[in-house]
């Protein structure tokens, strides 16, 4: 046999140099120990994260501090108006991202394509979802002002509307008896009601009263009578299905710019999740004569749930944290009240602990850890809700 | 026509099929024909049912649809008001590429390079993948080789539980609670700085790196390790030598999502490294990354018309495309280079 065996390598024996073995064994106890060191650091972490802002926060926890409205004194501070308005933004969001996010999944998961061009297509959508993935969430901050807030200046400013539904306007006068009468107006930009004898009007309680103009001498401070060149104040009545376009900076808005954050995070868990399901329920469903959807909707879906519902519970936690794209899109805002309808302006919990942190006083800074005790209670009962979830219903298809 | 298919298009009752193709040689006879029952309910048309698993793919592309339509609403967005930027007087192109100077809001002459933005950004990125790559490498290759299962049982939910900390909270931990302590151990540090956003923003890249490593690292099969364990390979010489190369591509990739993540990061560096845009490489110091900038003309009051505000969107721009080229080249790095095992 001439030349080498066609397994050697072209490296002679000795070009590999021979570990000591008692080297080698010292290089992997000194990794293991290092291993085990960078593991702990990570609860470590933890634990100081959470032990330095609890002592910063503790003092201010209590249930006032849950109902209170935000102040300019740190005692009195609270996160009231804050929370309500995440409830808000978040179920929006939750509403409309679950069912396009599943939709997705759906679509990719189990409507394979079979042609060329349309797989072209699909291969896209995919990378799209995973590029949608990375965009970070400022960005959908602007895009979300500039689309749904503004909604590109096509309807014209958001504070004057140019189409709403749910608001009915009034021009109010002061009568003598010092209560408010209400005119019943076109909208927004009707002219000023013009004061006249018999003219109908309501009080502050509702009932009809007619206005009758008199002056200053023949006044008997009786309700009804309005003096002569009263000037009216407009005023406003929303309802709950207040809507208008542009949306402004509601509660809408901050929703649905939740919403395209975490819809890519919906999306692919809940592929996972369907992806999960193995193929022979599919295909014993299909072999049973079921249409596609039967088989998605009475096999695959049930079996993925619990998977979608693990996710979607994570994706929900991220919106509840999520400050950067409401801050580009409310701004720091001073509330006091808790949102009424879809439009109304609106904070949310850590845009208040935002600004809180931002305060340079030490005080608001321990309001600002007491805020963020609350916030990091919702978002592990979040968590701890998706673990639960994960191991309860999961169970083994395959 | 077979009859089957003909009962079928005239709309009779689906349930019917499998009776009319029962073969005539069969030996089913009269009641085990009957077994099967009169059908329950009413009949449906499968006309009826073609049309509603239209209606329904239908519905479902609309969704699929509407990911497309965002990233359309993305571009749109950033590239009108971007190029409106650019038309403006006071900026040009080559000003914005090549001027090292950043300073839209004081001073009575404006200068738009967005050079020290960049670098701003750069160096609480540096800084935080300094801390989160080595470390959360490590702790995916302890996860999937070294720890004993009752360990992963604890540690796996505490990388979640730090996955799951929203930014702002790191942020407030970065200014409250690390600045002070790099401060006391070194007077040089600024009240905001660049180190201390660095690491915390590397503390929320952490968990990401290890849990997408760990996948990758899981999906090393066991048959190499096998092998190198056959070999005479220490736990040390298989981990590192043969599990971690095998399940590179994956590690690449966790890092780079992890920059697209460190990049995009603002509430920690709104909070913690300060509004000051210069060209510096001192990690002491403030800087501000374009995400703070961003804040901080969104915050302030500045009219919606300004060539200030304009300028944000160039500079979210430009993020968009530094993710998005961040992102890509992950992708590709998984899909081109990721090892098929099996």
């Amino acid at each position: 046999m001439t030349g080498s065996p066609p397994y050697a390598s072209r490296r002679g024996p000795n070009e590999y140099p021979a570990r000591s073995a008692g080297r080698r064994a010292l290089s992997n106890r000194i990794f293991t120990v290092v291993c085990w060191i960078v593991a702990a650091a990570s609860i470590v972490l933890l634990a100081i994260l959470l032990i330095t802002i609890a002592r910063q926060g503790w003092a201010h926890l209590n249930l006032g501090f849950l109902r209170n409205v935000p102040s300019r004194n740190p005692a009195e501070a609270g996160l009231g108006p804050a929370m309500w308005g995440s409830v808000w933004v978040c179920a929006v969001c939750g509403l409309v991202a679950l069912p396009l996010g599943v939709g997705t999944a759906i679509f990719l998961e189990e409507y394979k394509p079979r042609s060329r061009v349309v797989r072209k297509l699909h291969a896209f959508v995919q990378l799209n979802i995973a590029n949608l993935a990375g965009v970070p969430s400022i960005v959908y901050g602007i895009i979300g002002l500039t689309v749904f807030v503004q909604a590109f200046d096509l309807f014209g400013n958001a504070n004057e509307p140019r189409f709403e539904i749910g608001s009915v306007w009034y021009d109010q006068f002061i009568d003598e008896s010092g209560q408010y009468l209400s005119v019943s107006i076109d909208g927004r930009s009707a002219p000023p009601a013009e004061l006249r004898d018999g003219m109908a009007a309501t009080d502050d309680f509702g009932h009809p009263v007619a206005i009758r103009v008199v002056s200053r001498d023949e006044s008997t401070g009786e309700t009804g009578q309005v003096l002569a060149g009263s000037e009216p104040f407009r005023f406003v009545e929303k309802s709950w299905y207040y809507l208008q376009l542009p949306f402004g900076r509601g509660v809408l808005a901050g929703g649905l710019t939740l919403m395209l954050v975490i819809l890519p995070i919906v999306i692919i868990s809940s592929q996972e999740a369907l992806r999960a399901v193995p193929n022979s329920l599919r295909e014993s469903a299909l072999g049973m004569g079921a249409t596609k959807w039967q088989m998605v909707w009475r096999m695959t879906l049930p079996a993925a749930v619990p998977g979608i519902m693990t996710g979607a519970i994570l994706a929900m936690s991220r919106a509840i944290g999520e400050a950067a794209p409401i801050l580009i899109l409310a701004g720091i805002v001073f509330i006091t009240f808790t949102p009424h309808h879809l439009m109304d302006d609106f904070t949310a919990m850590p845009l208040q602990v935002y600004d809180w942190a931002s305060r340079p006083q030490d005080t608001f800074h321990e309001v600002a850890a007491t805020g963020i005790i609350v916030l990091l209670a919702v978002l592990l009962t979040f968590n701890a809700a998706a673990v639960f979830i994960r191991q309860k219903f999961q169970k083994p298809l395959s | 026509m077979p009859q089957g298919a003909v009962s079928v298009f005239t709309g009779r009752s689906v349930r019917t099929r499998p009776m009319t193709t029962i073969p005539a040689g069969s030996t089913a006879d009269a009641p085990a024909r009957s077994a099967p029952g009169p059908a329950r309910g009413r009949a449906r048309s499968l006309t009826g049912r073609h049309a509603a698993e239209g209606a329904i793919k239908s519905a479902l592309i609309t969704c699929a649809a509407f990911s497309i339509f965002t990233t359309f609403a993305i571009i749109v967005v950033l590239g009108t008001e971007t190029i409106a930027f650019f038309r403006r007087d006071e900026v040009s192109l080559r000003e914005f590429f090549f001027s090292l100077q950043w300073s839209p809001l004081l001073g009575a002459e404006k200068h738009f390079g967005i050079w020290p933005l960049v670098c701003g950004t750069l160096l609480v990125t540096g800084v935080a993948m300094i801390v989160a790559i080595p470390l959360g490498l490590m702790t995916a290759v302890f996860l999937s080789e070294y720890a004993p299962r009752r360990v992963r049982a604890i540690l796996k939910p505490i990388l979640e539980v730090l996955a799951g900390v929203p930014t702002v909270v790191y942020g407030f931990f970065a200014l409250t609670v690390i600045t002070p302590v790099l401060r006391h151990l070194h007077g040089e540090f600024d009240v905001y700085n660049v180190f201390s956003a660095g690491l915390a923003v590397g503390i929320m890249c952490l968990p990401i790196v290890c849990s997408i490593s760990e996948d990758a690292l899981q999906a090393v099969p066991r048959s190499l390790r096998e092998g190198a364990y056959g070999l005479g390979g220490t736990k040390f010489d298989v981990s590192v030598r043969v599990v971690v190369p095998s399940a590179l591509s994956g590690i690449v990739a966790a890092s780079l999502l992890a920059v697209a993540r460190a990049v995009g990061e603002t509430m920690i560096v709104a909070l913690a490294a300060g509004n000051l845009a210069r060209l510096t490489l001192d990690v002491r110091d403030q800087a501000q990354t374009m995400t703070a900038y961003m804040v901080q003309i969104f915050l302030g009051d500045v009219s919606n018309f300004g060539v200030e505000y304009l300028s944000s969107y160039a500079v979210a721009a430009m993020l968009f495309v530094l993710t998005l080229i961040v992102t890509l080249l992950g992708y590709r790095i998984r899909a081109t280079f990721r090892e098929e095992y099996e």
